[in-house]
């Protein structure tokens, strides 16, 4: 299949090793990323703290340009942005005056003619998790992850709805065909504390603390997200003795199909994950 | 009339709040209440008896990370999470000084970054943020690891086209 790919700026960034991992992942899937010519930020938390309608506007600059290419789905791998283009298109389809207005704005029409998915939805519900069992030539046995959504993903249920908000299993079902030992918890959608990190880093080193300990005492040895905000907070805020590795799921998914490139992208986390897959000679 | 129940719901525009029948469930499931000096349920109240200045000034309608449990819990479907945001945006709009500087402050620096470039150099980001907060030290040392890593290049790609992004800031300037 062909998609859209909006990468966003922290997959440019920060989450360079997300963006490496997902165009691997997608070309080991058949899954051929198109990027959305000139993109632009989607201005994330903050434009709709401050203001709503630069919050519509700027996700929508980015969905008309998405839709010169016809019936093709956008790929949006950052949790962060998915929700701002979900909320957006939610808004642009529900209040026919805002988008005139955001039209206007934006300078283009809006047709609503594509659908914003994230990763973890296309791998699991279009190529489907037997594709990608098959590929896998190397099962993460003895890995123990647990699923980590965060807030942006599935919130509200009304705009994001491709897994249970409370419970959501697709991530445990695509870990689980990798071979990895998926431990339960009830921590997968908590907040980790988002764009507090770096104004109020206190409560977030609070919050992502309580994470790593829950994660602990339901016996995982790591933890596996699809947000580069949940990402930089529980790989670079938790406390030296709290912290386990955390990997980005397309990572892990490389690594089990046996994809070149694994470790160098692993040597960019902040909380070192090779002694933990040396120690279970997945590397 | 309570005039500011009236304009919180007005710029809501969804459910009013009145529907909220003070269950707490929201305030329960929140996971910044514990450093918020009104948690989410109170500040629903605070607003049903027309105290805007308290709730304008507040720490926590800046502590609110707009996680949206709060919405996704509600049986009322009072958008609670959407409350704040237009709280923030009262606040601002009224000259109400922010109880959390640094959390505005931020903000302004993220946005004034995609105004420059259309994408966010989270460097230029950050010196901006700093030079804002006055705030100059902290995170250097993983700053510093970063940047060895090739994760915080300076000159990061940016949006060619500027001049509908620019249109955009502009056509949404709030006075």
């Amino acid at each position: 299949m062909k998609v859209s790919y909006y990468p966003g700026c922290s997959l440019h960034g920060t989450a360079k090793e997300y963006d490496l991992s997902v165009r691997s992942v997608s070309r080991a899937l058949g899954i051929e990323l198109e990027e959305i010519e000139d993109w632009s930020c989607c201005g994330a938390t903050s434009a709709h703290s401050t203001n709503f309608k630069l919050s519509v506007a700027l996700p929508a600059r980015d969905l008309i340009a998405a839709e010169k290419k016809k019936d093709q789905d956008v790929m949006v791998p950052c949790a962060a942005c998915f929700n701002r283009f979900k909320t957006a298109e939610h808004h642009l389809r529900n209040d026919p005056a805002l988008r005139a207005e955001v039209e206007e704005i934006v300078g283009g029409r809006y047709q609503g003619s594509v659908a914003v998915r994230n990763p973890i939805d296309i791998i699991a519900n279009t190529i489907g998790l037997e594709v990608l069992q098959e590929k896998v030539v190397k099962k993460l046995a003895g890995l123990k992850p647990v699923s980590y959504y965060g807030c942006l993903l599935l919130r509200p249920p009304e705009v994001c709805r491709f897994d249970d908000t409370e419970n959501p299993v697709l991530l445990d079902r695509i870990l689980e065909a990798l071979g990895a030992e998926v431990r339960p918890w009830s921590f997968k959608t908590d907040c980790c504390g988002g764009s507090l990190t770096i104004s109020k880093t206190e409560i977030v080193v609070q919050m992502v603390n309580r994470l790593m300990a829950m994660a602990r005492e339901a016996g995982a040895n790591c933890l596996v997200t699809a947000c580069p905000v949940c990402m930089a907070n529980l790989d670079m805020r938790a406390s030296a003795d709290a912290g386990l590795p955390v990997f980005y799921f397309t990572e892990l998914a490389a690594l089990a199909m046996g994809q070149e490139g694994t470790e160098e992208w692993f040597r960019l986390h902040h909380k070192d994950p090779r002694p933990l897959l040396k120690g279970l000679q997945l590397l | 009339m309570n005039d500011f129940l009236e304009e919180v719901n007005a710029k809501i525009n969804g459910v009013p709040i009145q529907r909220c029948y003070h269950c707490r469930k929201c305030t329960a499931g929140c996971p910044l209440a514990f450093a918020m000096e009104h948690n989410p349920n109170r500040v629903i109240r605070l607003i049903q008896m027309g105290r805007r200045e308290e709730v304008l000034g507040s720490a926590t309608i800046w502590l609110c990370v707009s996680c949206e449990t709060c919405i996704t819990r509600c049986p009322n479907e009072v958008d609670i999470a959407r409350m704040m945001d237009v709280l923030r945006q009262m606040a601002i709009e009224t000259g109400v000084a922010a109880k959390e500087k640094n959390i505005l402050r931020f903000h302004e620096a993220f946005l004034a970054n995609i105004r420059m470039g259309g994408r966010i150099n989270e460097p230029a980001m950050m010196v901006h943020y700093k030079l804002k907060s006055g705030d100059l030290f902290s995170d250097m040392a993983m700053g510093i690891d970063m940047f060895r890593k090739g994760k915080l290049s300076l000159i990061s790609p940016r949006t060619k086209d500027m001049r509908s992004v620019r249109r955009i800031f502009e056509k949404t300037r709030q006075s």
